[in-house]
């Protein structure tokens, strides 16, 4: 079974340049363990120590951003196709959004969800811009 | 030394859009055809984060956009957002995420009412460097060329937008 994954500029390293390789797998968690059995190292980019997908990787599986169709656990089929894109994020509110970055495992158990995410750090800029007063 | 050349009217525009968006940080992306270097298509995203001191594309748009690049064999050459109270230049944030080795990350602050500051850096593995912005007067004359480093802004233009 042929799943195509088409892999960002970025995360290349893994697969020798590559722009779209393949793979197999009945769920987006069983498609990332084979590709890491070729790619070494790239799974490890995508998903969290604690198991989970990584906040800010987004991964649609054709047309779907994969955490409408269960994350981890969204169901694969012969001929789908996969794209990675690196989020693409930022801003001048520096560290708890650097923080959850530069220790991906602890933020992947602190922010589990988009909205979760979203909320954190608007809480965080609102503290932040009182405190600054 | 790396260098971002990119047209008047195209820093004009992005200009306008972080004013538009103020005191909300903008974001967005120049594509431009693979390997040139030279941003030709200004494409304004969301703000998904609406947040003056975050921003995040949308996960869908950002889908469609790149695909769209990639079906015009274009590639983004400039990734810009504004800083709206604090300097054009890459918080710790922006180097944790950049995600494009390729692309000038653009920064424009609009914290001053009526002038702005343009800076533009590469973020590769997380080291920042900051390069030259050459705007280039297309509508002038191809090759007038004036260079802006190191935060100095353009002397102050009325941006049609800069009054709302």
């Amino acid at each position: 079974m042929a799943i195509e994954i088409r892999i960002p500029t970025i995360l290349r390293s893994y697969t020798g340049g590559a722009k779209v390789v393949e793979g197999a797998g009945d769920t987006l968690g069983d498609l990332l363990t084979d590709l890491d059995s070729r790619h070494a190292g790239l799974r490890g980019r995508l998903v969290t120590e604690a198991g989970a997908l990584h906040r800010f990787v987004n991964v649609y599986v054709n047309d779907e951003d994969v955490r409408f169709l269960g994350a981890l656990d969204a169901k694969l089929s012969d001929g789908d196709s996969v794209t990675i894109l690196p989020a693409v994020a930022g801003g001048a509110f520096g560290f708890a959004a650097a923080a959850a970055i530069s220790s991906h495992s602890a933020a992947a158990a602190a922010i589990s969800s988009h909205s979760a995410a979203a909320a954190a750090i608007s809480s965080h800029s609102a503290a932040t811009a009182v405190a600054a007063r | 030394m790396h260098v971002l050349s990119i047209d008047r009217s195209i820093i004009d525009a992005i200009v306008a859009h972080a004013r538009r968006d103020h005191p909300d940080e903008a974001c967005g992306v120049v594509a431009g055809a693979v390997g040139s270097d030279t941003p030709t298509r200004h494409i304004p995203m969301d703000n998904v984060a609406r947040s003056m001191t975050f921003y995040e594309f949308d996960s869908m748009e950002h889908l469609r956009v790149w695909r769209e690049m990639d079906d015009r064999d274009e590639e983004p050459v400039v990734i810009y957002h504004s800083h709206t109270a604090t300097e054009a230049y890459p918080s710790r944030t922006d180097v944790s995420f950049a995600g494009e080795p390729g692309a000038h990350y653009l920064l424009v602050s609009t914290r001053e009412p009526d002038s702005e500051e343009i800076r533009s850096f590469r973020i590769v593995d997380g080291v920042v460097t900051e390069e030259p912005v050459r705007i280039v007067e297309a509508g002038v004359d191809p090759h007038a060329v004036q260079s802006y480093m190191f935060g100095q802004s353009p002397a102050t233009v009325d941006y049609e937008c800069s009054g709302r």
